[in-house]
């Protein structure tokens, strides 16, 4: 039995197993996802795992190691949440989540800090030992918003598309501003005395690390896509390049010290399109299964690590201090969020409601960056204490927050509603109204409102494309485009719409034949009347509205952990009604 | 400075926008084809969204072009294409069988379109006059739906 041969291999896939299992089990039970999100699951997993290895062991169990967290399990994640973000949606609220993200975790990191500092000078806590310093470094580690869990819950309550990206933005963005302050005050605490040149010195830092980073990810981003261009002939390695040039530049902006993830998001939002046009479609399926299929085993794995590493002796137990620990980040989360929507109402027609600022606030989750960072700090006799305030802030985040968010809004999207049921001719006036809107949006989002990128657009079609792109032909417009591409795909779905209105041509229509017997009850124009005023045909017809009426363009969010986008009726849909109009001109 | 239809035609979520004929018509004043810059910004500004101050002051000046009422009238020319200020039961069928799948057949869409004017219908004429229209959609919040966010 050669085990040291293989272990550290062979433990590392079990883990992987481990967790895709758990997974699995969780799917097999199909109400339990709706009550309890999967993040709060996996951690119970770690936790039963963790106390049985405790058990078994009487030592604990393998403190996840934040070199494997930030070099290995951390860049599919924000890799996938990148290349899947919805563009057009980011770019259009980039101001509010810079916003959000700058300095609302400024806010939070300083107010966290200072109010811990003030009972830490209680002297009934015995805390006095933990200096102002201490303070700040424990705040700026806790205060960022985690998009690992953020993302985990979110894409199962279901918010509108704004809300969803806001959020998410702020997560992904905030990383910047955390890593700067964190550093910042960690070479703080080392140094005897600090000049207020430091304290500059640290602003301009984080103009640095922003921006540095997203330097780095989009010249490799860009160096990807032209790459692709020349992979013509070997279309098998493709999707191996989009992955290197991602890590590479997440790397690479680590050993600069500055923020890999605003490299890497950079990287993968700089190259999509251009590599997208570049490579095959199957290389294109490939690229986008495994980016989900990694980041979800990443996703598993931090969670179940989470779990396996609370339990043991890692902690210093200090009720007053972890108390207000939490109280304090709902608090100041919450005061961050209605400061900043405040302003921002002030500049924007559309405003955030109320409703939106308290998920914005409640959602403010914190996940494994805060655990990692917590155990990158240096041994101080304190260290104990952090770990344990940030491990329970973390546990009564992902868990009651993460519970009970969704309740709390359908509770509060409930209290709005209260609307009878709309009659027919509502709810066709209603649709229309919608299409209506969403056509009006679309005009005058695309004229000349975003001055930039119209300049991003012309930069992009006069010297990116030329240079990036392999074949480059666009003067036709988007419409032929679009239009020749679902013709060249499907000629002959084109030839069975010559027989629209026959009948119902689709076999998945599973009431069809029901449907069919009722039509012909309905023919005679002389019973038709009387027939309309039957509540059996009447809720048919809703059924049949609900059912046919074509869906506005999404409003939801785009960017789902567990599907691929694009694969589903809105790209039918769209062919549809592109049909019919060509019949129609 | 001016558009016209091609313009329009160019942008993408347009053309599958089931609607999108009848928008890109609804910007171009009668039996032209070109719009310049002033006929955009009315056709637009009916989707301002309606400020609060704005409800109170001037009643007895013309009505703005983002009122409820001006907006509605706004969705009801994009019905009524023969301009007879009422929605007949033909063009009620020319906007349904837009707006809904090949799934259905005409004598379905037929009986849906002849449920909707019996609904709205109060003066007996089979068609949905303007007035009817209005009160039809009387509990839905008309000025939300019909704003544009400008998610700025």
């Amino acid at each position: 039995l050669d085990y040291q041969h293989v272990q550290v291999p062979f433990e590392i896939t079990l883990w992987i197993m481990l967790a895709s299992l758990a997974k699995i089990g969780f799917h097999l039970y199909n109400k339990l996802p709706s009550v309890v999100p999967e993040s709060c699951l996996l951690i119970f997993v770690g936790l039963i795992m963790g106390g049985i290895i405790y058990g078994l062991n009487d030592r604990s169990p393998p403190v996840m190691d934040s070199d494997i967290f930030f070099l290995y399990l951390l860049p599919p994640i924000v890799l996938d949440a990148g290349y899947f973000m919805p563009s057009r949606p980011f770019f259009e609220n980039i101001g509010t989540i810079l916003l959000y993200a700058v300095v609302g975790t400024i806010w939070n990191v300083f107010g966290i800090g200072f109010s811990l500092y003030g009972i830490c000078q209680v002297k009934a806590f015995r805390l006095q030992d933990v200096s102002l310093l201490h303070n700040l470094l424990f705040g700026s580690l806790i205060a960022a918003v985690d998009p690992v869990a953020v993302l985990a819950v979110f894409e199962e309550i279901h918010v509108n598309e704004k809300l969803h990206i806001l959020v998410f933005g702020e997560s992904l963005l905030n990383d910047a501003v955390t890593v700067v302050l964190y550093k910042l005050f960690r070479s703080f605490c080392e140094m005897p005395t600090i000049k207020s040149m430091d304290v500059f010195a640290g602003v301009g830092k984080f103009f640095v690390v922003g921006l540095g980073g997203v330097l780095v990810g989009l010249s490799f981003g860009f160096t990807a896509a032209f790459t692709t261009r020349f992979t013509k002939d070997i279309r098998v390695i493709e999707p191996l390049f989009v992955f290197l040039y991602s890590y590479l530049s997440y790397l690479t902006a680590e050993m600069f010290h500055l923020s890999g993830i605003v490299a890497i998001i950079s990287c993968a939002m700089g190259m999509k399109r251009y590599v997208e046009a570049n490579i095959s479609l199957k290389s294109h399926t490939t690229v986008k299964y495994f980016m989900k299929m990694w980041s979800s085993v990443s996703d598993t794995l931090i969670f179940i690590f989470l779990g396996v590493s609370t339990i043991g002796e890692n902690h210093e137990w200090n009720w007053p201090y972890i108390c207000f620990t939490v109280i304090f980040c709902l608090i100041w989360r919450a005061l961050g969020v209605l400061v900043l929507t405040f302003f921002v109402n002030r500049f924007h027609v559309n405003t955030i409601t109320s409703k939106d600022q308290f998920i914005i606030a409640y959602g403010g989750l914190r996940g494994a960056i805060c655990f990692s960072l917590v155990f990158l700090l240096p041994d101080f006799h304190r260290k104990k204490l952090f770990i344990a305030a940030t491990t329970v802030v973390i546990l009564f985040t992902v868990f009651v927050q993460g519970m009970t968010i969704r309740p709390l809004v359908d509770l509060l999207a409930v209290k709005r509603k209260r609307e009878s049921a709309p009659t027919v001719g509502e709810q066709i006036h209603i649709r229309f109204l919608d299409h209506l809107l969403a056509g009006i949006e679309d005009i005058s989002g695309h004229w000349g409102q975003y001055y930039w990128k119209d300049k991003l657009e012309y930069f992009n079609s006069k010297y990116l494309q030329k240079i990036l792109l392999r074949e480059y032909d666009q003067p036709k417009s988007s419409i032929v485009l679009l239009y020749e591409k679902l013709e060249r795909k499907h000629a002959i779905e084109l030839a069975q719409a010559g027989q629209l209105g026959h009948g119902p041509a689709h076999p998945s229509f599973l009431c069809s034949a029901f449907l069919c017997s009722n039509s012909d009850r309905t023919v005679r124009t002389d019973q038709k009347l009387e027939d309309t005023l039957n509540p059996d045909v009447l809720d048919n017809m809703q059924e049949i509205l609900a059912r046919n009426l074509y869906r506005i363009r999404r409003t939801g969010p785009a960017y789902n952990r567990h599907t691929l986008p694009g694969d589903s009726e809105p790209t039918e849909q769209a062919k549809e009604i592109l049909i019919l109009r060509h019949k129609n001109l | 400075g001016l558009l016209s239809r091609e313009d329009f035609q160019r942008i993408p979520e347009l053309a599958i926008n089931p609607l999108g004929d009848r928008i890109i018509n609804a910007f171009f004043p009668e039996g032209e084809d070109q719009v310049n810059f002033r006929g955009f910004m009315r056709t637009l500004a009916h989707f301002r969204p309606i400020e609060d101050n704005e409800k109170s002051k001037d009643q007895n000046g013309p009505e703005p072009l983002n009122s409820r009422s001006n907006k509605l009238h706004f969705a009801f020319r994009l019905y009524d294409l023969d301009k007879d200020d009422k929605i007949s039961r033909d063009e009620l069928l020319q906007v349904l069988r837009m707006m809904v799948g090949v799934n259905i057949s005409d004598e379905q869409l037929g009986s849906i379109a002849d449920r909707t004017i019996q609904e709205a219908d109060q003066d007996g004429d089979s068609a949905i006059s303007f007035a009817e229209f209005v009160k039809v959609l009387e509990k839905v919040d008309v000025e939300q739906k019909m704003s544009i966010r400008f998610l700025h």
